[in-house]
């Protein structure tokens, strides 16, 4: 059984069929891409797989658990973890805050010690800001921990909502175009990045992206999605001579 | 000095300038500086403050720092203006430049016990200023037991409006559950009364039965906002803002309609347990649980939800729980601040836990500044002065409040000390970067 299993998943929003009879199959340690044209439903599927939407059809199994319907909190708590493709960073709250944050579930001091300060507390804050900071290192921002994340440059805000996403702790990892918007330079940080944390943690990535170069050099198998429906399936190789993919992203073009 | 040598061409410039020289040395005095300083001034006043305000022509000690006569009587202005020069600001001024080097090196020196011990001796020094000066009058006590019943209401409003972001109506509400039912239970068990007839238990335990009675008060209060978060945080939306309301209106006529309670007429001789220490160690636990709870993980909580509840999901935080949470837990402190106001006023009805008592809490958030600490204390001592100047204007008072929360929501929307982070530790700190600046300048 592999570690993250979605099977005939299909999505309605009012009459628009967002996703039609999207299958996955990832195994622990894999990472896969998914690409398509824009609309195609890519983040759709992201954010039926961690219970934004429940999918109308089809169900998500998460290491042998059924979880198509739990709400995003359990489900980010039971090891699925994701970045989202416009940051969605906490405006009043600090770089260590936000990888902190993403600890919620995992601190058991519970209310007695949130209002009274018990050393029990004092503890668990502080392991956790130990490792708030060793992720801010890993990504390369732990010099802004106190900043207030609005200040940062943007690449530098997308590697914070990665070390956020890491603070959980995840099995599964997914990232909705971790490049967006970066620069070159930026980009190669960001493969070195997902490249390390991939070698140190081992958990299955699946990412989104439009960079045909980004998601060549790090998948092991890649999806094509136009019209929320799954036109190829393949190792990069094969994707990249496949001539409904091309067509698919070539008659984006000519339509635009 | 350079800053001589600069040719000042304005003269405000020049002003400027010479209140922050002459302010450069102030900043070096620590908190328990400036507690030391205030004790010699109320103590002062103690001493030679009626036959002072004799001399400056007036009857008696102006209450408020000379606010209250601003409006009532301004021929008493000057007056009023020197006496305060000459009790608070000129003997504060000299205590606190004097005893610099020494409460900087007691401060230090608190600092290395356990951080207990430099709280303890600071609040042990706030309860004595504020003792003394509420020694002066009648007035005074009131003022400064409802300030700090405000505190509470307005901090605990703070953790709905300002830190989880929503826009909470009902504290009023939860102020008349609490203040209900903490009277019920004074009255009952340990007064012989009217309305609830003999007591059921001696009369001098009930001082000390009295915060059962609160946390009583407080825990109906956060029942009653069970009924408020359970159809508001069900769904997404600003469903909040109005079902609270809608509670606030509720209660208040649930009240005016239960002829036990005195109905319309409310209740009235509760026992006087609020007293100021009682009310002071009821705010000074209130600010502290608060304040923990707003700078732990589970706390900050409430503004993942507020900045991007999504986000706050994604990341493993129970969304549905923090917010459920957080509106109890305020609730429950607008119920303890009502049984305490129920027992300062010694007589509460429907009425007191309406409309205005609403537009003056939220003039207290919003004014003060969200998300803050500090910006609730604030708003709420700040408010209160001002409530208290404009008292002649009586009815129209409650014209000026509403069109000034208006404009603060118009010109600064978050308030004047907003987004800040109150750390107890920093507080105690001696100040001493400042200390050994000065030290340069002198050498
Ligand atoms: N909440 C929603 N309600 C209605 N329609 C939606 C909603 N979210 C997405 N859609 C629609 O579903 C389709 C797929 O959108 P989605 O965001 O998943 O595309 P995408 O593949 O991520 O595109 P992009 O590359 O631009 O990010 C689009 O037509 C979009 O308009
Ligand atoms: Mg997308």
């Amino acid at each position: 059984m592999a570690l993250l299993e979605v099977h005939n998943m299909t999505h309605w929003f009012g009459g628009l069929r967002a996703v039609h009879n999207f299958n996955l199959t990832l195994e622990a340690g894999q990472i896969r891409g998914l690409i398509g044209p824009n609309g195609a439903g890519k983040t759709t599927i992201f954010n039926l797989i961690t219970g934004i939407y429940h999918p109308t059809e089809g169900r998500v199994v998460l290491d042998g658990e059924d979880i198509t319907a739990l709400s995003p909190n359990q489900i980010a708590d039971r090891g699925m973890s994701r970045t989202f493709q416009n940051l969605r960073l906490w405006r009043y709250l600090t770089v260590l805050e936000h990888v902190k944050m993403a600890r919620y579930s995992k601190l058991t001091y519970g209310l007695v010690g949130a209002f009274f300060d018990t050393p029990k507390r004092e503890a668990e804050e502080k392991a956790s800001t130990e490792m708030a900071m060793e992720l801010l290192e890993l990504v390369g921002v732990a010099h802004w921990a106190d900043q207030l994340v609005t200040s940062l440059p943007y690449g530098a805000q997308r590697r914070v909502e990665l070390a956020r996403a890491l603070a959980t702790e995840p099995k599964v990892l997914l990232l909705d175009e971790p490049t967006a918007g970066m620069n070159p330079e930026e980009l190669i940080q960001m493969m070195e990045i997902i490249r390390k944390v991939h070698s140190q943690f081992g958990m299955a990535i699946f990412l989104i992206e439009h960079r045909m170069k980004f998601v060549m050099e790090l998948c092991e198998i890649i999806q094509t999605l136009n019209f929320g429906e799954v036109i190829a399936e393949g190792t990069p190789d094969e994707i990249r001579n496949n001539p409904v993919v091309i067509e698919a992203y070539l008659g984006k073009e000519v339509e635009t | 000095m350079t800053t001589d040598s600069l040719p000042v061409n304005a003269s405000q410039n020049g002003l400027r300038a010479r209140l922050a020289r002459f302010w450069e040395p102030y900043r070096s005095v620590p908190l328990l500086g400036w507690l030391i300083a205030l004790l010699v001034s109320v103590g002062l006043e103690q001493l030679v403050g009626r036959p002072l305000a004799w001399a400056l022509g007036m009857s008696k000690i102006p209450a408020l720092f000379g606010i209250v006569v601003i409006l009532d009587k301004p021929l008493l202005i000057p007056s009023a203006l020197l006496y305060t020069i000459l009790i608070y600001l000129l003997p504060m001024a000299i205590v606190a430049r004097l005893l610099t080097g020494f409460s900087n090196r007691l401060a230090r020196r608190l600092l290395q016990y356990p951080l207990i011990v430099s709280a303890l001796v600071h609040l042990v020094l706030a309860y004595a200023v504020l003792y003394l000066w509420t020694d002066i009058s009648d007035y005074r006590l009131l003022v400064a037991r409802l300030t700090m019943i405000a505190i509470i209401v307005t901090l605990s409003l703070n953790v709905v409006n300002g830190y989880m972001g929503e826009f909470s109506c009902s504290h009023p509400g939860f102020m008349s559950l609490g203040a209900y039912t903490a009277s019920v239970f004074t009255l009952v068990l340990f007064i012989n009364d009217n309305r609830f007839g003999e007591a059921i238990l001696p009369t001098s335990w009930g001082p000390f039965f009295f915060p059962i009675g609160l946390i009583l008060g407080g825990v109906v209060s956060a029942i009653g906002a069970l009924l408020v978060a359970i159809p508001s945080f069900r769904t997404r939306g600003d469903y909040l803002a109005i079902i609270s309301l809608a509670f606030m209106f509720i209660v208040k006529s649930l009240f005016e309609n239960l002829e036990v309670f005195g109905g319309a007429r409310g209740i009235s001789s509760q026992p006087d347990y609020a007293t100021l220490p009682v009310v002071f160690v009821w705010t000074v636990l209130s600010v502290w649980i608060i304040n923990n709870f707003v700078r732990s993980t589970l706390g900050k909580a409430l503004n993942a939800v507020r900045d991007d509840e999504m986000a706050a999901e994604a990341m493993t935080v129970n969304t549905r729980k923090t917010k459920m949470v957080a509106f109890l837990f305020a609730a429950f402190w607008a119920g303890v601040a009502g049984g305490l106001f129920a027992h300062v006023l010694r007589y509460i009805n429907p009425d007191t836990f309406g409309i205005r008592k609403l537009a003056e809490v939220l003039a207290m958030v919003y004014f003060g500044g969200l998300n803050s600490v500090t910006g609730s204390i604030v708003g709420a001592v700040g408010l209160t002065l001002i409530s208290e100047a404009l008292r002649p204007l009586e009815i129209y008072k409650w014209i000026i409040i509403p069109v000034m929360l208006i404009l603060i929501m118009i010109y600064r929307p978050t308030g004047l000390v907003a987004f800040t982070e109150f750390d107890v530790k920093s507080l105690f700190q001696p100040k001493e970067a400042a200390e050994k600046g000065a030290d340069h300048g002198a050498a």
